[in-house]
């Protein structure tokens, strides 16, 4: 590291404060030991799977696959009491089929994962460009990376000179701003990159964990460092800012530990799918099972719940 | 050179500006959780005996007392009423025990009933832990996960000394004591026996222990168990009653040594009584903690500290970070976030497994701290409460934080024994190790910040027998526990614990 990106770190660190690393461990732990039970398991599991970004994120991804991964958002269960999820979350060349699918009317969004998707490595312009293409094919929503390279050399202007480019290319859509926890490291670069991103956002866009791409994805940990972050800048600022962690939360178990973690943190204003999604495909079926568990009080067999996509 | 971008650039929507209250969290009712009672059996008995020389014996005097559970107020069992004459005969099958069994046998064989005890703690930890909950006002998940695994710990780690003696005290040999006499307290109530008897054990003492009156039910628990791992009879001997019982279990002369863990006030009344006798003793008393938090700690994880510091067990913890040291420059964020984080514990029924505070371990225990909550009132200090729902039963208090108290004020000096946290300020690092030793206590003290040469400044400075860094409550079995000035003497745990139940020769 360089002597200028070192004073650039040490700044903002001490603007925003440290994170410890083992406290933030233990105070996660006690998230696991909540037990949800009856009534309030099947209300954070509705509300779990109302939260969901359904997504497909893969090479392999066909206009066929996407329109099937809509069908499963729009209505995830027979039941009637399922909610839908609240977007669809698909590689930009396949928002118009989305769309198509979907239709114009729908409280389902449209979310993309635009700026060259998972590593970011492209040219400024480029990135623009997919995601005025994007946003031009419907996509209500725009996920997209930051320049982890630029971050961890301690150039934060344009770390935030990017995003705000990318907001402004987003015009109405929603951003959420990937930090791809993993590739940062430590908790500290973690709480200090939604620092500087939330510094750009609007009220009521994201900033989330990960891509899903990378080895180590949304863990509870850099969860609450993250909706920590929100806490203090709310508190400060008055503007809200929304929570997205995405990759590895694949069971109903798991989802309703980050949303007591969303409770406890946050509380009751971001216990909604405009303040707080999970980047997930598989977790949802197993909130349908778990829903369908409570309704009937035996559990399912897994193939009796349609298969939207693989997971990520 | 890189510069922080501006609010300027992107301008913010200016909530304040157009007058409206600053942001608050809410922390409402939109998503409330069901009760989640741990509904394992107890498996309690309606009437509990002493346990003298292997047996249950009713007592000489055939008097009992209620045990009552202090989150309802309901009976759980009768407790005998042990006597000066059920204390004798309890020291007599102790000596004998020491004599002909115990005191003779090879560290190897001890061990062996050692491990037996803690691995049949461990086979009903559930049953043990809801019958502490029940009997003490704790809530689950505290029993669950740290009382009853603690005292296995301890059970299975001196069981691991038993046959290592000889390296205890390098260069000298080391015999035990004979029959020593243990009082406990209420606060962990199998813990602390586990605390006692484990090293005497180890050691080869023979013991009587007399349980807190209100939480003697897994004491006599605990003696099944002795029973089941086929300890022999006598070496552990429990009396069970009141300050009475304890006077003489304290004063027996058989006992060669004393050991006494409870109030400070209880613990001098002990030591004059004892003044002139040979027995040795060990006292582990009161504290007035200091958490000190500066200004460039993690303030989030220092908040989780101070909430672990002060609201465990309902603060009914000798070592509870009940005064707060912080440095001025962050005391209102500080305060802030503590409020936040205080406004989302779970204060009800203690079974619950979502419950973080559970009661209050005794109606009279409840009139002390809200008698020194009104004292802290009625000086000045601002008072602010969990606005969290009570049950209409039980003893329970609000989880309470006062903030602009000084050092003259009665809840910065005397022991709460309850959720009750006062916070105070300081400026410079001398002027926190000068508050923070300003107390008739000294039994621990926590320092949060990120510099690790302050951590060590702070921890040879503070007279305090623990000294916890960005972090609080922490316990293990390796580590000697024990304080300085009235706070007491003599450690538990560790190598140095285990000095305590031996003569070297």
């Amino acid at each position: 590291m360089t002597g200028t990106a070192h004073a650039a770190f040490r700044r903002l660190f001490n603007e925003i404060g440290p994170v410890d690393h083992v406290g933030i461990e233990e105070r996660v732990a006690k998230y696991t030991t909540r037990s949800i039970k009856k009534g309030s398991k099947l209300f954070g599991l509705k509300l779990a799977a109302s939260m969901v970004d359904l997504t497909t994120l893969e090479g392999k991804d066909t206009p066929g696959k996407v329109e099937s991964l809509c069908q499963k958002a729009l209505s995830p269960a027979e039941d009637p009491a399922v909610p839908m999820v609240a977007a669809v979350c698909v590689y930009p060349a396949m928002v118009k089929y989305a769309r198509r699918a979907l239709g114009e009317d729908t409280p389902v969004r449209i979310a993309s994962v635009a700026t060259a998707f998972p590593s970011g490595q492209a040219p400024l312009k480029t990135r623009l460009a997919e995601v005025r293409s994007a946003v031009a094919d419907g996509a209500d929503e725009i996920d997209m990376v930051i320049n982890r390279g630029a971050f961890l050399s301690g150039e934060f202007q344009l770390v935030q000179d990017e995003i705000a480019a990318v907001l402004q290319a987003c015009g109405p859509a929603t951003l959420k701003v990937i930090l791809e926890v993993s590739e940062l490291e430590t908790y500290d670069n973690i709480r200090a990159a939604s620092f500087l991103a939330m510094r750009v956002l609007r009220p009521n866009d994201f900033i989330k964990t990960s891509t899903g791409k990378t080895t180590l994805n949304a863990t509870l940990g850099n969860n609450q460092v993250m909706l920590e972050a929100i806490r203090d800048f709310y508190l400060d600022t008055g503007t809200p800012i929304a929570m997205k962690p995405a990759g590895g939360i694949r069971t109903a178990k798991q989802a309703l530990q980050f949303l007591i973690a969303v409770k406890e943190t946050l509380g009751d204003e971001w216990l909604n799918n405009t303040r707080y999604r999970f980047g997930a495909s598989s977790l949802l079926n197993d909130l349908l099972r778990q829903i369908e568990k409570e309704r009937t009080g035996a559990y399912q067999a897994p193939y009796y719940f349609s298969e939207a996509a693989e997971s990520y | 050179m890189p510069t922080l971008t501006s609010a300027k650039k992107f301008p913010r929507p200016a909530f304040r500006a157009h007058g409206r209250p600053a942001p608050e969290l809410i922390f409402g009712d939109l998503w409330e959780f069901d009760p989640a009672p741990e509904t394992a059996d107890p498996k309690l008995k309606p009437r509990y005996e002493l346990f003298i020389g292997g047996k249950f014996v009713a007592p000489a005097s055939g008097k009992y007392f209620d045990s009552i559970n202090p989150a309802n107020e309901s009976k759980l069992a009768e407790i005998a009423h042990g006597s000066a004459a059920d204390v004798d005969a309890a020291y007599q099958a102790a000596k004998k025990a020491y004599d002909t069994v115990w005191g003779k046998m090879p560290g190897k064989e001890r061990a062996k009933y050692i491990y037996r005890i803690a691995r049949l703690l461990q086979d009903r930890a559930r049953e043990f832990a809801v019958a502490e909950t029940m009997d003490g006002g704790k809530p689950i998940k505290e029993s669950r996960d740290f009382d009853i695994p603690m005292a296995a710990a301890h059970f299975f780690y001196h069981a691991g000394w038993a046959d290592k003696l000889d390296y205890v005290a390098p260069g000298r040999k080391v015999a035990p004591l004979g029959v020593v006499g243990q009082v406990i307290p209420w606060n962990f109530p199998l813990l602390m026996m586990a605390w006692k008897l484990a090293p005497a054990l180890a050691m080869g003492n023979c013991v009587v222990i007399k349980p807190a009156e209100t939480t003697s039910i897994t004491a006599l628990k605990l003696a099944e168990i002795f029973q089941d791992a086929g300890l022999p009879a006598g070496v552990v001997n429990i009396v069970t009653g009141f300050g009475d019982t304890g006077a003489a279990v304290m004063g027996h002369p058989i006992a060669a040594k004393v050991a006494f863990t409870g109030s400070t006030e209880v613990g001098k009344i002990i030591m004059r009584s004892l003044a002139g006798t040979d027995k040795k003793m060990t006292m582990e008393l009161g504290g007035k903690a200091a958490n000190i938090v500066f200004d460039d700690a993690p303030i989030d994880q220092a908040v989780e500290g101070i909430v672990n510091g002060i609201f465990f067990n309902q603060g009914h913890v000798c070592c509870a970070g009940s005064r707060l040291l912080v440095q001025e420059t962050v005391a209102a964020e500080v305060l802030a976030k503590l409020k936040n984080r205080i406004k989302v514990l779970r204060v009800g029924d203690p079974l619950d497994k979502n419950t973080d505070l559970g009661a209050i371990n005794s109606q009279e225990q409840l009139a002390t701290i809200t008698r020194l909550v009104a004292a802290g009132v009625k000086e000045g200090a601002t008072m602010f409460q969990s606005p969290c729902k009570l049950p209409a039963k039980g003893y329970y208090f609000r989880p309470t934080v006062f903030s602009g108290v000084s050092m003259s004020h009665r809840i910065a000096r005397e022991e709460i024994f309850g959720p009750v946290l006062s916070v105070l300020t300081f400026r410079t690092v001398d002027e926190a190790v000068e508050k923070a030793n300003n107390t008739a206590y000294g039994l621990s003290a926590g320092v949060w910040t990120d510099k690790g040469s302050r951590i060590l400044k702070m921890s040879s400075e503070l007279k305090a027998g623990v000294v916890w860094a960005n972090t609080y409550n922490k316990f293990d079995p390796t580590s000697p526990f024990g304080g300085y000035k009235e706070s007491g003497f003599g450690r538990e745990g560790g190598r140095q614990g285990l000095l305590d139940y031996c003569k070297l020769v």
